[in-house]
């Protein structure tokens, strides 16, 4: 799927860094206003699916060489470690813990082991996704 | 946990380090790191002597599953003792001879260990547990890796035969068992052994008695390669020599008899039992010994003899049963046949032990297990001449060995029943001395056979791989200390019957009077007179083998039981295959089809028996200007894609109608749904872009044609999903939970968007259970689609 529309590559390179800029604020937005760990992995794998589009997958490989199995098994050792980490404080599986702290330039933030969990869905989301495409897209 | 559990799972524990041992000491044989557990829990087991032989058992108990009566109640009694004392000390034997058996640059030796390892646990297991769903846990687990050992040398297929009909056979014992044990469960309510015993009563009063008694006797029978179902055990010598010793003669293959044995005060009050137990050991004791006499396998030979001893144990346990009817002077007389099982039992796993070493040391010298190509080995290996000597001639049933004491007491046993005047035994039970001594006869025969063909006659070194020598030391030292066993046992008998057989005997048959006094000389008493006449015959017999052994032929080969396994498994499989093919048609429109019927059906006849359809309409708020707006686009869109002709056109349609889905969204103020489902549509239209790219290009011309079914199928669905969600609205069966998110998701859970906090916290199981699905289906996708290319021929040229 060779393309080479000049209008939707000029386009892609701008949107794509505010598709980005948005996955990733309605990632941690999640907690509070609508978003989250699923939404965010699949506004970003539609950003990557953009590039692809624009451009073609081989090019998109080389800008971002990224192997998407292990992406996604990354996501999985969050999200399990995460659960599985809270046996360790003799509370049972899966249970959260957060609190308040002050963080230098941020200021008072709120931090939640929840975030770590949706960050796992976040990577398994992307993977899953862009493995999928990327193995039935490079099929001939 | 306690020790006993430890030691129970101890073997598990140190097959997990096999593989790392195997790869970080390459110079050292494994062999040596297995050696020590099975002393060491040897010399464990040893010290329960003391208890055991006061008629005392010791029990430990660590709650498993304590819901469902579920516990891992590990019991040392006698019985249990005996069978962890032959598991350990043989198994000692058996891995210091694995040493010099498989050679240490060729095997795949952490596999080899990994898999006894795995045995011998799981066979103390089974021994050793009180509670039945854990003794059927480890059963499965010995079917499981005496699967693998057979299957060992996985190249050739002879092994991967035996293998699969090995784990067929005892498989489908070990599930009949399973239901057995549910009946006993249903009966008494409890799993433990020890309190079924208690309720015996109850149990021979029920309707599922005999069901149950049946169930539990597959398993056993199977498991002990009982008459039909033998035909397992010649094709698991496929295995190597030290796992044939092991498993298929010592240990393994009497667990059934153990647990007729353990069952026996359950289901001895009924005659059915005791016919069904003596009756098919004493056809399996026939059949086995009467088939050995024409084997040319020296290993096939000992296993029809294996298969012929476990029958006659298994008959004696049946027929030592009728002394649970008498508590005076018979129960001691009829008591005496399950002394003798107990005690042949101990012998067999001796002398058969050493003669499977024996057998695979000759293999090992010559190259060959044929006895038509072997003899005169006698000047090569004497050791070895010997140790087959004392081994045969114990099987034999000869003085001065232990096998001559245990077949007398056997020919005790059957004698004495002709006496027993309950369950019929008075007209039939004649018989049961009869097939005894005939079987006698054919056993003496097989014994010479194996001693005399390999070790006697014409050297016939052209037809040898190998020029024969002695085997080396280390190999000799397992059958030895089995040899000597036998003789000394031969010799001072007793030192077993009140530590070993009669705490045994406690545990078969509770409050016997059986007095275990073993003797050489009974006098001239029938018993002699048929061992006397055994070794007339069978001599007789053996020196005359050639001219009678052409009644073999007469058997017609399309009957036997193997023919009809075969055929069996052949028919299965053709039929089974032809069955999928019906309606696998490899078209996912076929299955489409099927999934849509099926979902059709059954929610539609739910809905319609259960007359659940209701409409409710007075909580239904008004219907808004741009719903109606976005219900006709999304009609239309659908409607639209049915006309289109090209399939692009038909996946943007159906983006479209998605788009305006998520709308409705938006409109019902859910903007955490409208947001995915945007991205959703996103993606899954450029998905099917990917798709529809690789299927054959469709011709223009080709019209879609109208389908009576396809289009049935599509309304259906339709309406039922109609239905449903209308009659879902209508009905409020329970209180909606929406009320406890509401008020906790905060408090609970500091978060304020309630969607995702459930998704993350609430409900944080099923998001982690739904990212391993779509992991697991990435995987499948890229499986499927990377490695297509490369299955086949193409993969076998790398």
């Amino acid at each position: 799927m060779k393309t080479n529309d000049l209008i939707l590559q000029t386009t892609t390179k701008v949107v794509l860094f505010i598709i980005i800029l948005f996955s990733i604020h309605i990632f941690f937005a999640g907690h509070y206003t609508p978003g989250g760990g699923f939404v965010g992995g699949l506004l970003t794998s539609g950003a990557i699916i953009l590039l692809m589009l624009a451009f073609d997958m081989k090019t998109v490989s080389q800008i971002l060489p990224v192997n998407y199995i292990y992406m996604a098994a990354t996501g999985l050792l969050f999200a399990g470690g995460t659960a599985a980490g809270s046996l360790f404080f003799n509370v049972p599986f899966l249970t959260h813990a957060f609190g308040h702290v002050d963080l230098p330039i941020l200021g008072d933030t709120a931090l939640h082991t929840a975030t770590i969990f949706d960050l796992g869905v976040f990577l398994v989301v992307v993977g899953v996704t862009m493995t999928i495409i990327q193995t039935i897209g490079e099929d001939e | 946990m306690s020790l006993l559990h430890l030691a129970i799972i101890s073997p598990f524990l140190l097959a997990i380090f096999i593989p790392i041992l195997y790869k970080l000491f390459r110079n050292v044989h494994t062999g040596w790191f297995v050696l020590p557990l099975p002393i060491l829990l040897f010399s464990y087991f040893l010290s329960f002597i003391t208890i055991t032989s006061n008629q005392e058992s010791i029990t430990e108990s660590v709650p498993w599953i304590p819901a469902l009566g579920v516990d891992f109640i590990a019991k040392v009694d006698g019985l249990g003792l005996l069978f962890a004392l032959l598991i350990t000390g043989i198994g000692s034997l058996v891995v210091l001879y694995s040493i010099y058996y498989l050679s240490k640059d060729k095997e795949k030796l952490h596999t080899f260990y990994v898999y006894l390892l795995l045995f011998m646990g799981a066979m103390l297991g089974v021994v050793l547990s009180d509670n039945l769903i854990v003794l059927y846990t480890f059963w499965e687990f010995t079917s499981f890796s005496s699967f693998l050992l057979i299957g060992y040398w996985y190249d050739r297929e002879k092994s991967r035969y035996g293998a699969q009909k090995s784990m067929l056979i005892t498989v489908f014992g070990g599930l009949s068992m399973l239901g057995g044990i549910i009946l006993l469960y249903l009966m008494t309510g409890s799993f433990n052994i020890s309190e079924i015993i208690d309720q015996a009563a109850v149990i021979s009063a029920s309707p599922l008695f005999i069901p149950a008694l049946i169930c539990i006797l597959l398993g056993a029978f199977t498991k002990s390669a009982q008459f039909p179902f033998h035909i397992w055990l010649p094709d698991a010598m496929e295995a190597p020599t030290p796992v044939s010793a092991y498993l298929h003669s010592a240990t393994m293959v009497k667990a059934g008899i153990y647990l007729v044995a353990r069952m026996t005060p359950v289901f001895a009050s009924e005659g059915l039992w005791l016919w069904l137990v003596a009756g098919f050991g004493i056809v399996t004791l026939f059949w086995g010994s009467f088939n050995a006499v024409k084997q040319t396998d020296l290993k096939a030979i000992l296993a029809f003899s294996t298969i012929s001893q476990l029958g006659m144990i298994m008959s004696l346990l049946g027929l030592g049963a009728a002394a649970l009817h008498f508590d005076d002077v018979k129960n001691s007389f009829f008591g005496a046949a399950t002394a003798a099982a107990v005690f042949h039992l101990f012998n067999h796993a001796t002398f058969k032990g050493s003669l499977f070493m024996v057998v695979g040391i000759v293999d090992h010298e010559t190259g060959t297990r044929d006895i038509r190509k072997l003899g005169g080995l006698m000047n090569f290996m004497p050791i070895t001449f010997t140790l087959a000597i004392i081994g045969t001639f114990s099987m034999a049933g000869l003085p001065p060995f232990n096998g001559f004491l245990s077949k007398e007491m056997f020919f005790t046993g059957v004698i004495r029943i002709i006496e027993l005047n309950i369950f019929n035994f008075e007209t039939w039970g004649m018989l049961f001395p009869v097939i005894a001594w005939v079987a006698s006869v054919f056993t003496f025969i097989y014994s010479m056979i194996l001693v005399f063909k390999t070790f006697t006659g014409k050297y016939q070194p052209e037809k040898l791989e190998k020029k024969p020598h002695e085997a080396p030391m280390g190999m000799l030292i397992s059958p030895i200390v089995l040899a000597s066993l036998v003789i000394i046992i031969g010799f001072f008998p007793n030192i077993l019957s009140n530590r070993i057989i009669s705490p045994a005997l406690e545990s078969i048959l509770p409050n016997n009077t059986i007095d275990v006094h073993i003797t050489f000389w009974h006098g001239f008493k029938p018993e002699l007179f048929m061992t006397i006449g055994v070794i007339a015959f069978g001599l007789l017999l053996f020196l005359t083998l050639s001219k009678w052994r052409r009644i073999y032929d007469l058997f017609p080969k399309k009957l036997t039981l193997n023919r009809f396994y075969d055929s069996g498994l052949e028919f299965i499989q053709h039929a089974s295959n032809k069955l999928t093919k019906t309606y696998m048609n490899g078209s996912i429109r076929s299955y489409l089809v099927y999934i849509f019927a099926f979902f059709i059906f059954i929610l539609g006849t739910t809905l319609a028996v259960k007359n659940a359809f209701k409409l409710d309409t007075s909580k239904v708020s008004s219907i808004g200007f741009y719903e109606v707006l976005l219900a006709l686009a999304v009609v239309i869109g659908s409607i639209s894609i049915l006309f289109v002709k090209s399939r692009m056109t038909a996946i943007i349609l159906l983006g479209a109608v998605g788009y305006t889905v998520s709308l409705f969204y938006v409109l019902f103020r859910a903007p955490d749904l409208a947001l995915t489902q945007l991205v959703i549509e996103t993606i899954s239209v450029a998905l099917f872009l990917l798709c529809f790219y690789h299927l054959p290009k469709k011709k223009n011309e080709e019209k879609v044609r109208f389908k009576l079914t396809n289009a049935i199928i599509s309304v259906g669905v339709g309406a039922i999903v109609t239905l449903i969600a209308l009659t879902a609205h209508s009905n409020k069966v329970f209180e909606s939970i929406a009320e406890y998110y509401v008020k906790n998701t905060y408090t609970e859970a500091a978060g304020k968007n309630m969607v995702n906090v459930i998704l993350v916290d609430f409900r944080g199981f099923d998001t982690l259970f739904e990212i391993t699905v779509l992991t697991i289906a990435a995987l499948g996708i890229f499986a499927m689609i990377k490695l297509r290319m490369g299955g086949g021929k193409k993969n076998e040229n790398k």
